[in-house]
């Protein structure tokens, strides 16, 4: 099993991350540029409704797509994309994962459809998306 | 609450360049350490580093004079937005040191649940400093809209 050679069912992708802490999402809204503050304004966020600030999905996003450029050099990615199935907690540890789907030729090159997840702790999903690489 | 008439909205172009200090905030951030984003390494190879796969989205609001321009823009109050969907299609790389262009459009509007969600559909189209089309993204945002009460 390698990213080069994947078969239909190989697991390439998989990648822990740390707990989310307030420290990371108020890092994040610095590094990216996102600066909603219900990622980081308690305050701001229980007047939206919410118990609690909570993460950015494109910092989960984020993290997935490392899993995934761990295991494919980002010049191979042609796309990637995912639903955000619910909202991901302060201290959520993350798992991503990557599955081979399916073989395919898109534009004349080989490649390779992946479904991609992002579990919590729990086991719930988080993110549920799919990229296409070149083989 | 957003209606058709918003398909086909266009917003203020976002021009980005791509700096190497403030994309190693974003990897550091992230605990990045895979060595193909360092610029060091990838300068000793003679080939610029090349961006991490959701950093077109970061670009695009760092250098917006107005991050939120197509929510104000559509009466959408922030509180209530979430992030629904979101999808990038790359056709060329973008690496440190290129300047890259962002021109979004809205493409969709649809209610849900009997118009207590409507999804929002925003499709940007990414060029760089030689006119490449490098990449599509997609983001698909969901408004909770307030209750008749």
């Amino acid at each position: 099993m390698s990213a080069a050679h994947p078969s239909i069912g190989d697991i390439i992708v998989h990648k822990e991350f740390p707990p989310i802490t307030r420290h990371r999402l108020a890092l994040y809204c610095g590094a990216s540029g996102d600066h909603n503050p219900i990622h980081v304004d308690l305050d701001f966020a229980k007047q939206a409704g919410f118990p609690d600030v909570f993460s950015h999905g494109m910092l989960v996003m984020g993290y997935l797509g490392q899993a995934l450029t761990d295991a494919v050099a980002p010049s191979r990615i042609r796309s990637f994309s995912t639903r955000f199935a619910a909202i991901t907690q302060l201290g959520a540890r993350l798992t991503c994962e990557g599955t081979v789907t399916e073989l395919i030729e898109q534009d004349g090159e080989k490649c390779a459809k992946l479904a991609l997840t992002t579990k919590d702790q729990n086991g719930e999903i988080k993110l549920a998306g799919e990229a296409i690489i070149a083989l | 609450m957003v209606d058709q008439s918003a398909v086909g909205r266009t917003f203020t172009p976002v021009t980005a360049r791509v700096e190497s200090g403030r994309l190693r905030f974003f990897l550091d951030t992230l605990g990045e350490k895979n060595p193909v984003y360092h610029d060091d390494k990838a300068a000793a190879t003679g080939f610029a580093a090349p961006v991490p796969p959701t950093y077109l989205f970061c670009l695009e609001m760092m250098d917006s004079t107005e991050p939120f321009e197509f929510l104000n823009a559509l009466d959408i109050d922030l509180a209530r937005v979430l992030h629904g969907e979101q999808r990038f299609d790359y056709h060329a790389p973008v690496v440190v040191g290129d300047t890259v262009t962002f021109k979004p459009r809205v493409t969709s509007v649809t209610d849900k649940k009997g118009g207590a969600m409507t999804l929002i559909v925003v499709e940007t189209a990414v060029t760089n400093q030689n006119g490449v089309h490098v990449a599509d993204t997609s983001r698909t945002i969901v408004v909770r809209n307030a209750r008749p009460s």
